[in-house]
């Protein structure tokens, strides 16, 4: 549970060539220097995935970022799928509790949400273990923080899913039902690839936005790519190159994900008609 | 099918043959307020083909929704098979069915036909078809593809077997969905209002295909405003008004001397 830097992040700084003491005694220089580096080849090396540069620490954050946003876009959808059942088909008590949840998580800030789930539900988790006589455990970040976005997620995937179930048209359903499909046979076999064009639109929202709300999780010290840059940044006081770089993988991670979330809409939508034969 | 027709017949085989696939007994039907089915008794034998005519609203699509349990029945009696469907009353006072199983086994043997068709949109016709042999019954998808490749031949369709059905007409996709209900090799097939939805001119197709069916001795249940069709092809014609059995019998009968004032003028008007 414990924020953890990168293993050896301290010597790495050391190892950092030192901004040299006469440009660091003229605070207008240094201001310069930070946006606009002495030349591209400054660039290149303070980039450089290599020790010398800090690109390195940058993809690992990246990598850790990409691991919270797939992690909790899964638990989402889990959470998701199981949510817009319940609120569809469910009894009185179960779509309740649903709708308080749904509810809920949509009405506090994620960042509240983030500090209060992290901190809070990892103690309660310990004080109940303590209580049943087991031992604290130390939490990963990581399987917390996929824990907190997946349920902030969660409430989210399942109102896209369930708007999604909604628009299948029921007969196909019901023809399902007709033929002695189970219950567990029609959800994976015809409601979840019916629904999936109605519902891809707003779950590639959903994964964008779990791309970037990592980025919340450098508050409670998860080293992901915003935390990353920080410190790279807070080092090598280069903070216009580092955060530009940030700012370039998540367009990359965007652009990306729009291209293969493009390809999952068109095989998804395969039985639909172009909707320009109906313009 | 009279007690005497079949006593004519000594041979067990023959007799085995006429068992009662569907039986309906004094079935009642309540949609809140609204009674829709009073006290409907039906039975289908195997090779009878049953058309249930009626106006709007006079419960006839309720009563074949009823048979898969599409629709729950307040109260009554349902035997398919000879099985009869086990039903409880939930918290809400609601009748339904008690044994899941048991109406997923029962509704694997009946092969149901909708208005609107109802094929699954993501999946192809041949993709369709199999749906249900492979994934319920259990039939080995080489099977299943080739005994689905026979019954879109059959109904005209084989080659667009790898089309999805929002690319065709609704007679072709009527068609399919006949193709479908065949596959899971049904005790009975349940028609309701198969033409209804379509265009006049894609009517006969779907009628020639289900009158192929009648006549080669399978067992149907078919709700239907096609009077012509329906007394060509029915053994049996149920008239149904406001949610009671007016009058039945061979359509000859039904169609050629009615004497229910009601139904007299049903077909006046409808003719």
């Amino acid at each position: 549970m414990t924020p953890h830097p990168p293993a050896g992040l301290s010597t790495h700084a050391c190892r950092r060539p030192q901004v040299p003491a006469d440009r660091a005694s003229n605070p207008g220089a240094t201001l310069i220097e930070s946006f606009l580096p002495a030349s591209a080849a400054g660039i290149v090396e303070l980039l450089s995935p290599a020790p010398v540069g800090w690109g390195g620490t940058l993809l690992v954050g990246l990598l850790h970022s990409l691991e919270i946003a797939v992690g909790a876009t899964i638990v989402g959808l889990l959470i998701g799928t199981w949510g817009a059942y319940g609120k569809l088909y469910g009894g009185p008590v179960v779509r309740d509790l649903f709708a308080v949840y749904t509810t809920v998580v949509r009405a506090v800030p994620e960042l509240v949400l983030i500090l209060l789930l992290y901190y809070a539900g990892t103690d309660l988790i310990n004080q109940v273990l303590a209580a049943m006589g087991y031992q604290r455990v130390d939490i990963s970040g990581l399987v917390a923080g996929i824990a907190v976005l997946g349920f902030v997620q969660g409430a989210y995937s399942t109102e896209v899913i369930r708007g999604a179930i909604l628009a299948i048209p029921q007969g196909q359903i019901e023809a399902a039902r007709a033929f002695g499909m189970s219950p567990g046979l029609l959800l994976r076999r015809i409601t979840l690839p019916a629904m999936l064009p109605f519902a891809i639109p707003g779950l590639a929202n959903l994964w964008l936005i779990a791309t970037k709300d990592t980025a919340l999780l450098a508050v409670v010290g998860f080293f992901e790519l915003t935390l990353a840059t920080r410190q790279a940044a807070g080092v090598t006081k280069a903070y216009l190159i580092f955060f530009l770089a940030a700012g370039v993988l998540y367009l990359c991670v965007t652009l990306v994900s729009n291209f293969l979330l493009g390809r999952a809409e068109k095989w998804a939508r395969r039985g639909m008609p172009s909707i320009k034969d109906a313009r | 099918m009279s007690a005497v027709a079949a006593a004519k017949v000594p041979s067990g085989e023959v007799q085995d043959s006429a068992a009662e696939a569907i039986h309906v007994e004094n079935l009642h039907k309540k949609f809140g307020q609204l009674h829709v089915l009073k006290g409907v008794s039906l039975s289908a034998r195997d090779g009878e083909v049953i058309a249930i005519i009626g106006g709007s609203g006079s419960g006839k699509s309720t009563l074949l929704r009823c048979i898969n349990c599409l629709e729950n029945p307040t109260s009554g009696i349902i035997r398919v098979n000879g099985e009869e469907i086990k039903l409880k009353a939930d918290s809400h006072g609601h009748t339904i069915p008690a044994d899941r199983r048991q109406i997923e086994r029962i509704r694997s043997k009946l092969g149901m036909v909708f208005q609107n068709f109802n094929l699954w949109s993501h999946m192809t016709l041949i993709e369709n078809v199999i749906e249900v042999p492979v994934h319920v019954l259990g039939v080995k998808r080489d099977q299943a593809i080739a005994q689905a490749e026979k019954l879109l031949a059959r109904v005209g369709l084989a080659e667009k077997r790898d089309v999805y059905p929002a690319y065709l007409s609704g007679g072709q996709q009527q068609r399919a969905a006949i193709a479908r209900a065949l596959a899971i090799n049904p005790r009975v097939m349940l028609f309701d209002e198969p033409t209804s939805a379509l265009d006049p001119e894609l009517v006969g197709e779907v009628l020639k295909v289900i009158g192929d069916l009648a006549r080669e001795g399978r067992t149907m249940v078919l709700v239907t405003h096609e009077m012509k069709f329906a007394r060509e092809v029915a053994t049996h014609v149920v008239y149904l008004y406001n949610g009671l059995v007016e009058e039945e019998g061979p359509p000859e009968q039904i169609f050629g001397a009615p004497k229910s004032e009601r139904l007299k003028q049903f077909i006046r008007n409808i003719g």
